[in-house]
């Protein structure tokens, strides 16, 4: 293959694995700026995401057949689902906690998120799913390489729903309400704010979010298993660093810019498939080392 | 001032003699159990040495170290390329277990202590898979299959190859982490890491230098690791990188946190139970984890200091 078709090919196979990325580091990144809670189970949101997606996708593929047509109402609806998810965990699990001591909030994050990855594989037996969709390769020709619908549909959705979620977080109540309890949640208590409702509201919109990067990555490559929630999880968290976490923009430019940053990486000689992982973390150690705060990110000490 | 601190129990003459009797019990046990039963005894031990080198950096510093495995792969590998591949006696990689996980520990530990302390858990889960990537990786460390035939140490004249003789060596590495932990934990030092973990801003007020206090909380606990780490390797003579994964992590964590953090007796109960419970009750199988992880997700809910809590408040 000629350089510049790689090239190119690497551009689009890594905006479309940036974009998976950005939307899961959107939740990640929108739950810590407000509750300062790193909630490991978000990557297994987006797993139980795609299980759900494909749950509704068979249920309707009878009537409304595999293509866009029964995948649309899939992603909703494993979105509303998922999104209820994250609420029924955070009433659960994070709200007794809400005075504790970070490390038991830590843990308890933890915890449920094994209690996610385990029921999954308990009843999917760790067997990896297939996810078959009608999608053809059908697609245009943008000069050397091939572009299909399919792909495009995915940033092009990812986009919509990062768009969305600036506007709701920049120019609602609601998500003026969520940037107040991030600085003071004490104060909002006392001007009224409903501040259990609000974080509620937020691991909604994250856990949703995660959800339909889930289906989409189901519907793109065709396969999902219990454990595809953890790898993701951590490289959602690297974005959200990359970008400078508790910052939207940032979490999409950092997922979009790791999503890059890997298909090339791919091709560089001795880094390869193989070492994709070790040099995505490395990266993330090396810019805590050097610009802890992000790239959109302000400087900022551990809070007194 | 420490004699005070001391748990009241430990100073006791009942305490004295029921840990005697505990001690004592574990030395005869060889003398009854048969291997099936030595080997798991054997594993708890081990268990303990590692919850225990844990406990520092989860208990006394209040830090979550999610990639722990890692430097128990550290000192496994060390042990294996040093016996196999340079030639050299395994009471050599026991140093340089030290000196290899020390430097591990610094390079992560310490770039991400000196930020907020909650990414040291996520970093640590990065770093755990990069160690286990890397080894599966390279040629030298024998790839996905690992080393295998790593020779058996000799200690006073005997070639440890026998269950009993790495039951006694386990009983005490798990006895010495027990002595260690316990002067760490009554040390300046160990003074030092639960000043930070209540009051981090008070700590710093009176002049403790939090990164480096974290970071030697962060080290020590890596150190306990590769010690065992290099004993395991000498048990097992073979290693592979899929020992060493996230979910060896979360077993070491689980006996930590289900025990009960910061306290010596609770930590050692919770790496017995870890390992002693998915034997009693093999009919699980499978399910072991998802057992684990709802019994951690409750303990976390209505216990949160452990079965056998410290008597400081987790709140």
């Amino acid at each position: 293959m000629p350089l510049q078709e790689i090239l190119l090919q690497q551009l689009a196979n890594g905006l479309i694995l940036g974009s998976f990325y950005a939307l899961v580091a959107l939740g990640y990144s929108m739950v810590y700026g407000v509750i300062k809670l790193l909630n490991f189970a978000h990557g297994d949101l987006y797993m139980v995401g795609a299980f759900a997606g494909f749950g509704c996708l068979s249920l309707f593929s009878g009537w409304l057949g595999a293509g866009w047509a029964g995948i649309v109402p899939s992603i909703l609806l494993s979105m509303v689902a998922v999104g209820l998810l994250g609420v029924v965990i955070d009433r659960i699990a994070y709200r007794p906690l809400r005075e504790a001591p970070k490390l038991s909030v830590l843990i308890t994050a933890l915890a449920v998120s094994m209690v996610l990855e385990n029921t999954v594989l308990a009843f999917t037996g760790g067997q990896f799913t297939a996810f078959s969709t009608d999608l053809g390769f059908a697609g245009i020709d943008l000069g050397l390489v091939h572009v299909t619908y399919t792909q495009m549909v995915l940033v092009g959705t990812s986009i919509v729903l990062m768009v969305v979620l600036e506007l709701f977080v920049s120019r609602t109540r609601y998500g003026r309400a969520m940037r107040a309890i991030a600085i003071d949640p004490d104060a909002c208590r006392l001007m009224g704010i409903d501040v259990n409702r609000t974080i509620a509201l937020t691991f909604f919109i994250g856990s949703a979010l995660a959800a339909a990067s889930g289906v989409l990555a189901g519907v793109y490559y065709g396969s999902i298993n219990f454990f595809m929630g953890f790898l993701i999880g951590l490289k959602a968290f690297t974005a959200a660093v990359i970008g400078g976490i508790g910052n939207i923009p940032g979490a999409m430019l950092g997922g979009l810019l790791l999503g890059l940053l890997e298909a090339f990486g791919t091709q560089i000689p001795g880094i390869g498939g193989q070492w994709k992982d070790v040099f995505v973390f490395a990266f993330l150690i090396l810019f805590l080392v050097f610009r802890p705060t992000g790239i959109l990110g302000k400087p900022e000490v551990e809070r007194m | 001032m420490s004699t005070t601190t001391a748990p009241a129990a430990a100073r006791s003459p009942r305490g004295i003699a029921l840990t005697a009797v505990v001690i004592l019990a574990a030395l005869g046990i060889p003398l009854v159990a048969n291997s099936y039963q030595l080997e798991v005894l054997s594993e708890a031990w081990f268990y303990v040495l590692l919850c225990l080198g844990l406990n520092i950096v989860v208990g006394y510093a209040g830090l979550l170290d999610l990639g722990y495995a890692a430097f128990f792969a550290v000192g496994a590998y060390t042990a294996g390329l040093v016996t196999l591949k340079l030639g050299l006696s395994f009471w050599l990689s026991l140093p340089l277990a030290v000196i290899a996980a020390s430097i591990a520990g610094v390079v992560i530990g310490g770039p991400t202590l000196r930020l907020r302390s909650d990414y040291l858990a996520i970093v640590t889960l990065g770093f755990g898979e990069m160690v286990r990537i890397t080894v599966r990786n390279l040629s030298v460390t024998g790839g996905a299959s690992g080393l295998v035939g790593i020779s058996r140490p000799w200690l006073f004249g005997y070639k440890l190859n026998s269950i009993g003789s790495y039951y006694y060596i386990f009983l005490a590495l798990a006895l010495l982490a027990v002595v260690a932990s316990h002067r760490l934990e009554r040390s300046r030092i160990g003074r030092a890491w639960k000043y930070v973990r209540s009051d981090e801003d008070a700590a710093r007020a009176m002049g403790i230098n939090h990164a480096t206090i974290k970071l030697s909380a962060y080290v020590m606990g890596a150190i306990f690791a590769a010690i065992g780490g290099c004993f395991y390797a000498a048990k097992m003579t073979a290693i592979a990188p899929e020992t060493f994964t996230f979910n060896q992590s979360l077993l070491i964590l689980l006996g930590v946190v289900l025990g009960g953090r910061g306290k010596i007796p609770g930590v050692i109960l919770g790496a017995i139970v870890v390992v002693v419970a998915p034997e009693l009750f093999r009919d699980i199988g499978s399910m072991r984890m998802l057992v684990f992880a709802l019994s951690l997700l409750l303990i976390m809910l209505l216990r949160p200091a452990g079965i056998w809590p410290e008597r400081w408040r987790w709140g």
